[in-house]
């Protein structure tokens, strides 16, 4: 018997709940002929910026122990190119569309691309990147964070996602111009991510991502130099897996609003690990480019782990953690 | 189109020092790869190492369905493959990127320049192979091919390049084979004019040149190729993570921005490439 893997995200509703992550799937072509893109709960863009981004030097990645360091810095042809150029793809694919968007100075940027995007049909939600770690060298993120909470920039931190204040004006201010569902990705580069959830479902959020890579860095000791050009980046797969775990916890025992959970999913089990911690969804990321099926086979993972233990719907396996 | 699948290991072994060769059986990838093009391959089953490692493809026979890559033992990932066992089977996804553009070869006159620095040998062998079989057997083409190394220890394939019809030169640091040097200097030799004064370029000027190996060996052909008027090919290298196009990880910066080496590459014009100090250069 088939068993429901359907859940809803705000007004979305996705056919299961895995959902491939911002940056680890191109614009999803990449992908095709690899697996069955229509199998997906949802797809989600690598950011998008109001304009174009080169992204910074290489060595932009690093192997680390269970892991990698990433600082790609946010390369991105903007929105319209890929408006123009990329769009009509998913018109035709049929799975829901997540649009990330971030900005690197102004967060009227944010408002801006969420009101262009309201306008597209195609998309079904927009995710607000309020916690890339990777775009600091550039464009200093503490003037962004500055403008959004409205200080200066020595009393901010460095990203949106660091500071609730500046979390909630960002929030609020997206949430006025768009009805599209609105996801807003936090980082766990702070002290307690259940502030920063609090407040971002207060401004009005339909739903929280998490989490976004945690920042690191990595030596080569022959070299005594970093192993990015960038020196610092962020740290994706299953090596913060424990720490992405305990932080969805954490966040489902405070909001009401379902939350789309990753950080070093490999495999159906450690995508359960993540619905049972309380993730409605789970995102696949470093993952996706070890083995480029691997998100479909969670899938079919998860729903032969339903039929295992007689469980019916999804829904009843979210935070369904024992105590 | 590229493919994931299980390869099954016909042979896997060393060929000498820190070398291996394996040959793997996909008669899918074998039909479909060309010169320049890669594997990117899972060596693990669990998650240290976590990522896939790019190795070119060293040569196929379509007929068998083969497909060989030949390595060098380097790090983790390198180790864990030279110690796979023939019968057994690889996650192997490929064929990748964009290989070496052959098209304004034919027709020519004259055969090609292929210099290969330490493992650059890799990718020329079956650009070697493919030119010395030709389009159609009357096409076929006799690269000159030049292989550098540090000592003759990092001296690969010179047999194999003779057996297909290659004139090959070699070039060590410490002069232990060959002309004692860099492989670039054995190249600007045979580009430079026989008379300086006169300034008309050697015959060898009009020929491609095909190159892969390490940066500084790269960036100097470039430099060459821009002196004597040349076409240069170059495969290059960067830390590659998906090797898909998706993480845009590996890339190098262009005169049109920043491409990546595992969709655009990783065979680029040496005209395309800004060359910068490289961050992996240098030491305490
Ligand atoms: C398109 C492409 C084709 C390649 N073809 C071949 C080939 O035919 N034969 C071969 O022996 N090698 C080839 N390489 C390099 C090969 O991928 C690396 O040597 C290998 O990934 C090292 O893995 P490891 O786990 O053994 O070493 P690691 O422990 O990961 O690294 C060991 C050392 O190698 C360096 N390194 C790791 N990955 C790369 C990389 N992608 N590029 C440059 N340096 C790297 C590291 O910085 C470190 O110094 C190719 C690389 C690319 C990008
Ligand atoms: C190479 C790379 C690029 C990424 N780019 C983005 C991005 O553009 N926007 C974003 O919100 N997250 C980005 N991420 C973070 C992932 O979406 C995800 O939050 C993180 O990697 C943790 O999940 P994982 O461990 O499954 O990879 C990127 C991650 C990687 C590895």
């Amino acid at each position: 018997m088939k068993r429901n893997l359907s859940v809803r995200i705000g007004k979305l509703v996705l056919k299961n709940p895995v959902v491939v992550a911002s940056g680890t799937f191109g614009y999803a072509e990449e992908f095709r002929g690899f697996l069955n893109l229509k199998k997906l709960g949802a797809i989600v863009t690598k950011t998008l910026t109001l304009r174009p981004r080169q992204g910074n030097p290489p060595p932009r990645t690093c192997e680390t122990p269970s892991g990698m360091l990433n600082s790609i810095g946010l390369e991105n042809p903007g929105i319209e190119v890929f408006v123009k150029e990329k769009l009509s793809f998913f018109k035709r694919l049929g799975v829901p569309l997540v649009m990330s968007i971030a900005s690197e100075e102004d967060p009227a940027e944010f408002v801006e691309l969420a009101q262009r995007i309201d306008a597209l049909r195609e998309v079904g939600a927009i995710e607000l990147n309020i916690s890339c770690p990777n775009i600091r060298p550039q464009a200093s993120g503490s003037r962004l964070q500055a403008k959004a909470c409205g200080v200066q920039p020595a009393a901010c931190s460095s990203l949106i996602a660091q500071d609730a204040h500046a979390t909630h004006s960002l929030v609020k201010k997206v949430r006025r111009v768009t009805t599209k569902t609105l996801i807003t990705k936090l980082s766990p580069n702070v002290t307690d991510i259940t502030d920063i959830a609090l407040a971002a479902e207060d401004a009005g959020t339909d739903a929280i991502a998490l989490v976004n890579t945690l920042s690191g860095m990595c030596i080569d000791v022959e070299k005594r130099r970093a192993a990015l050009a960038v020196t610092t980046g962020g740290l994706s797969g299953p090596a913060i897996r424990p720490m992405a775990v305990r932080m969805v916890w954490e966040t489902y025992q405070k909001i009401r609003i379902p939350i789309i959970g990753m950080g070093g999913i490999i495999d159906t089990q450690s995508a359960l690990e993540f619905i049972i911690a309380g993730a409605t969804a789970v995102s696949i990321g470093t993952a996706n480019f070890v083995d480029p099926a691997i998100s479909q086979r969670i899938v079919e993972g998860l729903q032969a782990y339903l039929l295992r233990y007689k469980i019916k719907d999804v829904h009843s396996l979210v935070g369904a953690l024992l105590l | 189109m590229a493919r994931q699948l299980n390869a099954k290991i016909l042979e896997n072994a060393r060929i000498k020092g820190s070398y291996f060769r394996s040959v793997l059986l996909s008669r899918q990838i074998a039909s479909h790869s060309r010169p320049g093009q890669f594997l990117n391959i899972k060596v693990s089953s669990g998650t240290h190492p976590l990522l896939r490692r790019p190795l070119s493809i060293h040569g196929v026979d379509k007929k068998k369905g083969e497909i060989r890559i030949l390595y060098e033992v380097v790090g983790r990932g390198s180790e864990i493959l030279s110690q796979q066992k023939s019968g057994g089977v690889l996650d192997i996804i490929g064929p990748l990127g964009h290989g070496f553009d052959l098209r304004n070869l034919y027709p020519v006159t004259r055969n090609p320049i292929l210099v290969a620095g330490g493992m650059g040998v890799a990718p020329l062998f079956f650009l070697a192979e493919t030119l010395g079989q030709g389009p159609r057997k009357r096409h076929a083409l006799h690269a000159r091919v030049l292989i550098g190394g540090r000592t003759k220890e990092q001296i690969l394939c010179e047999n194999e390049f003779k057996s297909c019809g290659c004139r090959v030169e070699i070039a060590t640091d410490d002069g232990s084979r060959g002309f004692k040097g860099k492989v670039t200097e054995l190249l600007e030799r045979m580009l430079r004019p026989p008379n300086p004064v006169s300034r008309i370029p050697s015959p060898e000027s009009r020929i491609p040149i095909y190159a892969c190996g390490p940066r500084p060996m790269l960036r100097e052909i470039s430099r060459l190729a821009s002196v004597y008027h040349i076409s240069a090919q170059l495969s290059l290298e960067e830390h590659m993570s998906c090797g898909i196009g998706a993480c845009l990880g590996c890339v190098v910066k262009t005169r049109t921005g920043y491409q990546r080496v595992c969709k655009e590459g990783p065979v680029f014009n040496a005209e395309e490439i800004v060359w910068e100090k490289s961050f992996r250069k240098g030491g305490p």
